[in-house]
């Protein structure tokens, strides 16, 4: 590994956040601007002729409801990180590294059927913007599965123990803010069309 | 003494647990191998370097790209067979072709505006100074410090790269509007060559992201004890604005980028709409699309970009200029709260990059109002400068000869700020050299001054040697009169109506007067490149034959980067990080010529 410096002033200076949770806060900030400078562009161009729309595939109804359950399973694997139950702990990480897989193979199968039914990237309506939108979201949520598989990892070392709860904070911060990123973007997309 | 409460381990991220290492006072210095102290460093010093010297690579190569365009422009009917021997078919017969011309242009555009004066400013800047003046080891993460500069790295490469494409590197202008730079088969520049210009700019908005993130969190988290955020210099204020701007502004410039890769390669509709082809005669079946929309996304960005070129330049302009002043900064809060007005406007004025567009006359008027609102913050800035200057102790250090160079850079260019800001005289001066020599002027020549201050004044902290001075002494006075003497006149074939971006003007009349006008503009400019050129080596040969640093506070500054050693670990201090008594700016303070900013205060003094 490489080395570095580590800065334990960092976390005994009692600040109120550490600065890695910091570094999540600004990062959320700028993928909001990116996703707003998305949805704002959708907005202007709904104005344009030659408009077209789609009808929602049920499949992102069930990625809702699997991406709001893995919301749940994150915070309990936190909770149990805290209380210290290692092996609950793990399971709970496992669970919202597959429901957070099983989300974004239902956006696949949701686009799959929009594909079937006629909207392809030809064009330049409500379904060509949402490939894209939901395209990106589901990058950040793999980006964030691959996080909780680095956990998993380290969670499984029983060499090293780590009972550092700024890491676990991160990710599970990160996982709530794609679960509210989705339901944002889902009521745009059933509210603007 | 060691520090007592710093650890060093061998470990990237916080793996191991801090409770194992609590108990331990000590350093126990990690072993550095050629790879880690100088490729993949995560020391924020040599990170400064790394842009630092990329930044300078990319110069040289955005500077020659612009004499060659030069040497088209002032010599149109000349040929220079040597040319064909360099560029091969890109300068048939010795003359430079239309395709060359306009791929230079934008390569010239893109590489000084993101890769020199966004990378290679605040990267070197941000990097060296944050942790240095504010008292920290390093940055909140050394880890996505040290991908920041290899994704710039990656970027930098495939931009590169770019250039030896057999169909060229994009071509479209550096803002790269569709419909041109979405159709391939409308210009050669938007083939290959566009979606390489893609992919490094995506890499370098990745790379400005990592940092900007970085640089805020590392500023308002890490600060040393007694560095409240009103002690912080004025170039950390600066940095930490720019990289706000930077992380607010970036990533929509990657969604415009997203949907323009869509466009190009998937068929989608986003920006092409009712398009004929003349080239292969082919009527395209995109319907809906709108250009104006990249255009929104595009100044979204592309205007807080200027500030983020010019942000760094101010603070680093600002610091220097107290120091040789021997003088406090001039209304220190009206410097902050002026910065923020900037930072603030730079997100409300993007559309008066578009006042030509079929704007809605309304919405431009109010578009007019907010950027010339710009010009309050500005006039302050300028003012608190001159105040600084006025009755000081002057040192004409190389460093202040540059703060001052910029100062009288971007007064000129704000003026002509003020006539491009109205959407009516924009009718007559849009696209034209007017607004070339504007911006080359207020954003490029004075953003440069900024980083040559930058550099002069802290290469001794950052090498432990020193410039020549010389060579330093020739490099201002050439660089500051030949900065005027190529882009003054520009005003005024820009007013005449001089249109920019055109490879050749000779079948317009109207301009043949400006030949010989053109011919000395471009004289110049190869004059001022070769003492680019000078700097460059005066920079190289410094760091190995420089004279030496003897004293650890050679300017007799305040900050804290002046209380470590003259060649600083990793770590930055070998003991304890001092604490913070005072501001920044204790020059000529109760018979004292000046305070560091660890000195306790005296029994008769008041906080600040």
């Amino acid at each position: 590994m490489i080395p570095s410096l580590e800065f334990k002033s960092v976390v005994d200076q009692n600040k109120k956040i550490h600065p890695h949770k910091f570094i999540l806060w600004v990062a959320i900030g700028s993928i909001i601007m990116m996703f707003a400078g998305l949805t704002s562009a959708y907005i202007v161009k709904r104005e344009q002729p030659g408009w077209t729309t789609y009808t929602t595939p049920l499949a992102f109804y069930y990625s809702t409801a699997v991406i709001l359950i893995s919301s749940l399973t994150i915070f309990l694997a936190g909770k149990s990180f805290t209380e210290r139950r290692m092996i609950r702990y793990r399971k709970m990480l496992a669970a919202t590294l597959i429901l957070g897989l099983v989300f974004i193979l239902l956006q696949w199968l949701g686009f799959r059927h929009l594909w079937a039914t006629g909207t392809t990237f030809h064009g330049s309506g409500a379904g060509q913007f949402l490939y894209i939108i939901a395209g990106l979201h589901a990058l950040h949520v793999f980006g964030g599965v691959i996080a909780l598989f680095v956990l998993w990892l380290r969670a499984r070392n029983t060499r090293i123990r780590s009972y550092n709860m700024v890491p676990v904070d991160v990710v599970s911060t990160y996982w709530h803010f794609v679960d509210l990123l989705w339901i944002y973007l889902f009521i745009f997309f059933l509210m603007v069309q | 003494m060691m520090s007592t409460d710093l650890t060093i381990h061998g470990h990237g991220e916080a793996v191991v647990s801090h409770d194992t290492h609590g108990g331990e006072h000590e350093v126990h210095h990690h072993k550095e191998t050629f790879i880690t102290k100088y490729v993949f460093s995560q020391d924020h010093k040599m990170i400064c370097k790394q842009f630092l010297i990329t930044g300078m690579i990319w110069a040289i190569l955005g500077g020659l790209m612009s004499v060659l365009f030069r040497l088209q422009l002032g010599y149109p009917d000349s040929t220079f067979p040597w040319l064909e021997d360099v560029l091969g078919k890109w300068a048939k017969g010795g003359k430079i072709q239309p395709e060359a011309y306009y791929a230079l242009v934008t390569m010239h555009g893109t590489v000084l505006v993101f890769f020199v004066l966004t990378g290679g400013l605040s990267g070197t800047f941000a990097n060296f100074l944050i942790p240095l003046q504010i008292g920290a080891r390093d940055m909140a993460s050394p880890f996505l410090n040290m991908l920041s500069y290899w994704f710039f790295w990656m970027a930098s490469v495939v931009m590169i790269t770019s250039l030896f494409i057999e169909t060229g590197p994009a071509s479209g202008g550096w803002t790269i509007y569709p419909p041109l730079s979405a159709l391939g088969d409308a210009n050669m520049g938007s083939k290959g060559g566009m979606d390489y210009w893609i992919t490094a700019m995506a890499l370098f908005v990745v790379s400005s992201l990592l940092g900007g993130l970085n640089y805020i969190t590392t500023i308002l988290n890490m600060r040393t004890k007694g560095m409240s955020m009103t002690r912080l210099p004025l170039t950390i204020w600066a940095i930490f604005f720019t990289a706000t701007l930077g992380v607010l502004s970036f990533p929509v410039l990657l969604s415009g980028l997203i949907l323009l890769l869509f466009d190009r390669h998937a068929g989608t509709s986003f920006y092409l709409s009712d398009i004929f082809i003349a080239a292969t005669q082919k009527a395209l079946p995109n319907e809906g699309g709108s250009p104006i929309l990249f255009q929104h996304l595009f100044w979204f960005l592309g205007h807080p970009e200027v500030y983020i070129i010019i942000l760094p330049a101010m603070g680093l302009v600002s610091e220097v200029m107290a120091i040789n002043s021997r003088k406090p900064i001039f209304g220190y809060m009206a410097m902050i709260g002026s910065l923020f007005a900037i930072t603030i406007l730079a997100f409300l004025v993007w559309a008066h990059h578009m006042f030509v567009t079929g704007l809605n006359p309304f919405l431009g008027s109010v578009f007019v109002l907010l950027t010339l609102l710009i010009a309050v913050p500005s006039a302050i800035k300028v003012f608190n400068w001159l105040t600084t200057l006025w009755r000081g102790n002057i040192r004409l250090t190389p460093a202040m000869l540059f703060a001052i160079g910029f100062v009288s850079m971007f007064i000129s260019g704000g003026l002509t700020g003020v006539f491009l800001g109205n959407s009516t005289l924009d009718i007559h001066l849009h696209d034209t050299y007017f607004i070339i020599a504007h911006f080359h002027i207020v954003m490029g020549v004075s953003a440069f001054m900024g980083m040559f201050c930058g550099v002069y004044h802290w290469f001794p902290k950052m090498y432990g040697r020193y410039l020549n001075n010389t060579m330093s002494y020739i490099h201002f006075w050439v660089t500051f009169a030949g900065a005027y003497l190529i882009f003054w006149p520009m005003h005024y074939e820009g007013l005449a109506g001089m249109p920019r971006r055109y490879v050749e003007y000779q079948g317009w009349a109207s301009f043949n007067q400006f030949g010989d006008l053109n011919r000395f503009i471009s004289t110049v400019a190869m004059v001022v490149f070769a003492v680019q050129l000078m700097f460059v080596f005066n920079f190289f040969y410094s760091i190995f034959k420089g004279r030496k640093v003897t004293t650890q506070n050679p300017w007799q500054a305040n900050t804290l980067e002046w209380t470590t050693p003259i060649h600083p670990g990793h770590g930055n201090w070998p003991g304890e990080i001092p604490e913070v008594h005072r501001w920044a700016y204790d020059y000529g303070k109760d018979g004292k010529d000046f305070i560091l900013q660890t000195e306790p205060l005296g029994a008769d003094e008041q906080h600040h």
